[in-house]
């Protein structure tokens, strides 16, 4: 039952998913992940952002049944990151215990492993958040 | 434009039945509607589904029930938003007769999810969520809606107790309808020892994976006379609506409003001619506590931030003034995901018609809503039926 163009499918993020680039609109909205239309204004003039990668835990959870594919993991905690141009993301904590969690906690991404051993074989990586390095 | 009205009603109880298949538990649902309406044929089939080709490798429901159920060369599809598949398929339903293009139609909602390895239907039910933002980190429905609560929790200074109270409300009524998954009631220790399933949602906070079907059948006032349906026997769909929201959870303006139920309700509302405060119960979307709190505020019954009070004042109770979950709602008659929204529609006739099981019957209830859910807020339909 293997998709063998899975390939592709996760090249084709490679700019987000290992750089953090969104979007940009000529108003001067980001968004992340980047879209053709600005959802905040319509316009169609959309460029890449990059945004810095810095942000805040604005809630989380630690995700003790995780959907097929991600039972190596468990348990592991699960994020709303407001990057600090705005913009909210979901993105896997790491780094960090649970209980080390709280509200406002200041983050930094990070590039890590996301899922291995699946039928296709493919070890996917994407930003994760970690605790702020002081 | 003219309502159109249910004359017809059925369904099986929702459960993990090993012993029968999708098209088993669609076509027993849809004959016991049938049946209920007096007719023999219709002229067309909805299908609320939301994930059949991933839980039994089964899609093409409309051909596949329409013809098990022997209902002859007519048209038939499936309908899909996620876990209001359901509610929405009612919708189309009922455009499609007041469209005055078909006389009687029917509806099914059927979900079968047992079939599946629990990590696997998990992994299904995310397929809801963004795959590419959201499943693609690790995020299960359950994980999504964790988010939610957690910050709902923190922003209106609520407890896990607080929003117990909606899942000790809904096993309450359930354990009254014999359709009911989980006909036992439960304490508030009950939902707070139960062990996280993705923090800080417990397992009794969480509708169960089950399976189920439950169906209707729509026409026109003037074809329902013409078929001898008495007057007592029809409830008319007085209002509805539906919406959609960010399909990404992390892009939404406000985490904390069910803006999808807002425009669908204020919509519903207007075309049923009526308030929230007209309303007399309401079956929400439970598939976890938190939700059934930001529904009532969405709906207009709570202000903003205030949905938990009504659940831990007793509001929410069959004699309080905003009765919920009637039947028991996800949380314990279940929530076979895209059966779902036709079991609500089903449960709200039944108490307009004064046929609820005996004590969970809302006295002279007139008026009632359903609304459902698909993904986190993503895609809601809001249904207003009315006593003829």
């Amino acid at each position: 039952m293997g998709k063998p163009m899975q390939v592709a499918r996760h090249w084709r993020h490679f700019r987000e998913k290992y750089a953090l680039i969104g979007g940009k609109c000529e108003n001067g909205h980001v968004f992340f992940p980047k879209r053709p239309i600005c959802p905040v204004c319509g316009s169609r003039n959309v460029e890449e952002y990059q945004f810095s990668g810095k942000g805040k835990v604005i809630s989380w959870t630690i995700v003790r049944n995780p959907p097929s594919g991600f039972e190596y993991y468990r348990p592991y905690p699960l994020a709303l990151v407001q990057l600090e141009e705005g913009p909210v993301v979901l993105a896997q904590l790491t780094d960090v215990e649970p209980d080390e969690i709280d509200f406002g906690m200041e983050v930094e991404m990070v590039t890590r492993k996301v899922r291995e051993f699946d039928e296709d074989g493919i070890i996917l990586y994407a930003y994760k958040f970690r605790p702020v390095l002081k | 434009m003219e309502k159109p009205v249910i004359i017809g009603v059925g369904m099986v109880p929702v459960g993990e039945h090993w012993r029968v298949s999708l098209r088993d538990m669609a076509v027993e649902a849809l004959l016991n509607a049938m049946e209920d309406a007096g007719i023999d044929k219709v002229d067309s089939l909805y299908v609320g589904n939301m994930a059949s080709g991933s839980f039994i490798e089964q899609e093409n429901l409309g051909a596949l029930i329409a013809d098990w159920a022997g209902l002859g060369n007519i048209p038939a599809v499936k309908v899909e938003a996620a876990c209001g598949s359901g509610g929405a398929a009612v919708q189309e339903g009922a455009k499609a007769v007041m469209s005055g293009l078909e006389d009687v139609v029917a509806v099914v909602g059927v979900e079968k999810m047992t079939d599946a390895w629990p990590s696997d239907a998990t992994r299904y039910l995310a397929y809801a969520a963004d795959a590419e933002w959201e499943l693609f980190h690790g995020a299960s429905f359950v994980a999504l809606n964790a988010l939610i609560m957690r910050l709902y929790m923190k922003t209106y200074g609520y407890t896990e107790e607080d929003l117990a109270h909606f899942a000790v409300n809904a096993h309450r009524n359930g354990a009254k309808n014999p359709y009911a998954m989980f006909k036992k009631e439960i304490k508030l220790e009950t939902v707070l020892n139960s062990p996280y399933v993705a923090d800080p949602i417990k397992l009794f906070d969480a509708a169960p994976m089950c399976d189920g079907a439950a169906a209707v059948i729509i026409t026109s006032k003037e074809k329902a006379k013409e078929l001898g349906v008495p007057k007592d026997r029809m409830v008319e769909l007085a209002g509805f609506w539906r919406a959609i929201d960010t399909i990404n959870l992390a892009n939404r303006e406000d985490f904390l409003t069910l803006k999808a139920a807002r425009v669908a309700a204020e919509k519903a509302y207007k075309m049923a001619g009526v308030t929230a405060k007209d309303i007399d119960f309401f079956e929400v979307h439970d598939a976890f506590t938190v939700m059934a709190a930001l529904s009532l505020e969405a709906l207009g019954v709570a202000e903003k931030g205030k949905g938990a009070v009504l659940a831990k004042e007793g509001q929410i109770a069959i004699d309080g003034d905003y009765p919920i979950q009637t039947m028991g709602g996800l949380k314990a008659r279940g929530h076979p995901v895209g059966a779902t929204g036709v079991y609500q529609t089903v449960e709200a006739v039944l108490q307009l018609r004064g046929e609820a099981p005996e004590g969970i019957q809302v006295p002279d209830a007139e008026i009632g809503l359903t609304q459902n859910i698909g993904g986190t807020g993503s895609n809601i339909t809001v249904n207003i039926l009315r006593r003829v």
